[in-house]
């Protein structure tokens, strides 16, 4: 069985259906990415995954020994964390916080496994400055150690480039497929960026308020809304 | 000044307010910047007028005030926490709809009965007269079950407080201890009310924070911080209220704010000097 398996689901608000007709699986070591417009849905369908939303018709299921909260995750920034007065090392270390069940406190191995993980994305040596004096690629890096803190299976990046630089965002681009290809580990990644998308991802997911495409990325460069979509960026 | 400080502790009723103070302070300071950063800090403001009301019924019907307000305070702050999170309501303004209308029952009821006295007076703006023995001994039990609570929670409340998403995407009750930071503060509020005043309660637990938000960069520090302004402002500003006979609550207020004023200036001058 597959990691995350939708069969018909649709997710909503009171005001509505944001997202319908979702029919797609993500396996163990996949690399999606899920593209389409503004308001086409993509957000929601990470609250859905996340279980922070019940499908409203069909089904979301996770499986292949992933527990539900064994999903970390890279959300876009909110506006408290702006001013947050809060440690880097802090910040990574809260990703440990349902490792340990029960025990309220955190141990020598969280710790480690937070400073590991600050290694990994070469931020180390920002671990005593403050988060909200880093700059946005760095916080990134930050809140991804946080995610890589919360699990070794699937992560989920929503938007994880928005507002960094080409140079950073190729760097996080490099690092997210280190990830996957060295380490073995799942992504799912919601992106604006289409043509990075095709070029990294290994299975496309294309919404439109409906699933308008899911399959190989190498497929959905035939299809005809991959072209317009990948034209529409060229002007 | 060594001579007024030995003064004022071989009267009991100071030890009393001294004890419940300090207990009072330490819990507030710590919940403090959670309620500043959740932008819950209306949620402290309106439950303190709610205990208002509380203890204008208990004074008219003659019952203990501290065994009233507890639940009914509570109560409320369960139930403003909902209001603040539904989307629905406009939360702010449903919060300053409560707390004003238990500010007007509260006044009525007290013109109806006793009339505006020196009691009254004392609730508003706080007395260190206002707790008896019994008082103390159930402040000490509740503020240390606050404080280790706070504790034992810490980190998840750290959690909550910076992402309250990310908890919840990685399987942490969130809404849970959303409640538990909103009965904790109306907790401490109801036990710090009678001292502080019904009307100054909530710059107890928001100006340490604040404080210490100006010049501190972790969350650990901001605690620890705004836990030391905390209890060296009551400490002083009770000295103050004793010397001078003042409202307990107003004097130790001035000096949360005169610390207040003092690091954002640090502040400031530390960012001008970076700059240069
Ligand atoms: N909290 C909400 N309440 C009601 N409707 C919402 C809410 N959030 C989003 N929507 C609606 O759901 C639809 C999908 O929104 P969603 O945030 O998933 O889009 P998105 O694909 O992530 O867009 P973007 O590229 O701008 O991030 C939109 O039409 C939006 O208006
Ligand atoms: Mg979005």
């Amino acid at each position: 069985m597959a990691f995350i398996t939708c069969s018909g689901a649709s997710f909503g608000y009171e005001t509505g259906v944001a997202v319908s007709d979702l029919d797609f699986a993500v396996n163990r070591g996949d690399y999606l990415c899920i593209v389409g417009e503004n308001g086409s849905g993509k957000s929601t369908l990470i609250r859905g995954i996340l279980r922070l939303k019940e499908p409203v018709t069909g089904r979301m299921q996770t499986g292949d020994d992933l527990k539900p909260d064994e999903i970390g995750y890279l959300p876009q920034q909110t506006v408290v964390q702006k001013d947050f007065p809060a440690g880097v090392f802090e910040v990574a270390l809260s990703g440990r916080q349902n490792r340990r069940g029960f025990i309220p406190f955190y141990g020598k191995r969280d710790k480690q496994a937070a400073l590991q993980n600050l290694e990994r994305l070469g931020v180390a040596e920002l671990k005593n400055r403050c988060y909200r004096e880093l700059s946005g690629g760095q916080q990134q890096r930050v809140l991804l150690a946080r995610a890589l803190c919360a699990t070794e299976k699937l992560l989920l990046l929503d938007e994880p480039v928005s507002g960094l630089d080409p140079l950073a965002t190729s760097e996080l681009y490099g690092l997210i497929e280190t990830l996957n290809r060295k380490e073995g580990l799942t992504i799912v990644m919601v992106s604006h960026d289409i043509r990075s998308a095709v070029e990294y991802a290994s299975h496309i997911l294309h919404l439109g308020n409906k699933q308008l495409f899911f399959g190989k990325t190498a497929d959905y460069l035939e299809t005809p809304l991959c072209k317009r979509f990948l034209g529409g960026e060229k002007s | 000044m060594i001579a007024i400080i030995t003064e004022m502790l071989s009267y009991t009723f100071l030890v009393r307010a001294l004890i419940v103070g300090l207990l009072v302070s330490l819990c507030a300071s710590l919940l403090g910047a959670s309620l500043v950063l959740k932008r819950y800090s209306m949620i402290g403001d309106g439950l303190s007028h709610v205990g208002f009301g509380a203890l204008a019924i208990s004074l008219a019907t003659g019952t203990a005030p501290l065994t009233l307000s507890i639940p009914i305070v509570g109560v409320s702050a369960v139930f403003l926490l909902r209001i603040s999170e539904s989307s629905k309501i406009k939360g702010d303004a449903a919060i300053a709809l409560i707390s004003t209308s238990s500010l007007a029952l509260g006044a009525i009821i007290i013109a109806l009965t006793t009339g505006m006295n020196m009691d009254v007076c004392n609730f508003m703006f706080g007395s260190i007269l206002a707790m008896s023995v019994a008082d103390v001994r159930l402040s000490v039990a509740l503020s240390s079950v606050v404080i280790v609570l706070y504790i034992v929670f810490y980190n998840k409340i750290f959690a909550v407080t910076f992402d309250e998403t990310f908890s919840r995407a990685v399987g942490t009750k969130a809404g849970v201890y959303n409640m538990l930071l909103a009965i904790l503060t109306a907790i401490t509020i109801v036990l710090g009310m009678r001292m502080m005043g019904a009307l100054l309660i909530s710059a107890l637990i928001i100006f340490p924070s604040l404080a210490s938000m100006r010049i501190c960069k972790r969350f650990k520090s901001v605690i620890i911080c705004s836990a030391i302004v905390a209890l060296s402002a009551f400490c002083v500003g009770i000295v103050l209220s004793y010397w001078y006979s003042l409202p307990t609550g107003a004097s130790v207020v001035v000096v949360n704010l005169i610390i207040f004023i003092a690091f954002s200036c640090i502040n400031l001058i530390r960012g001008g000097l970076r700059k240069s």
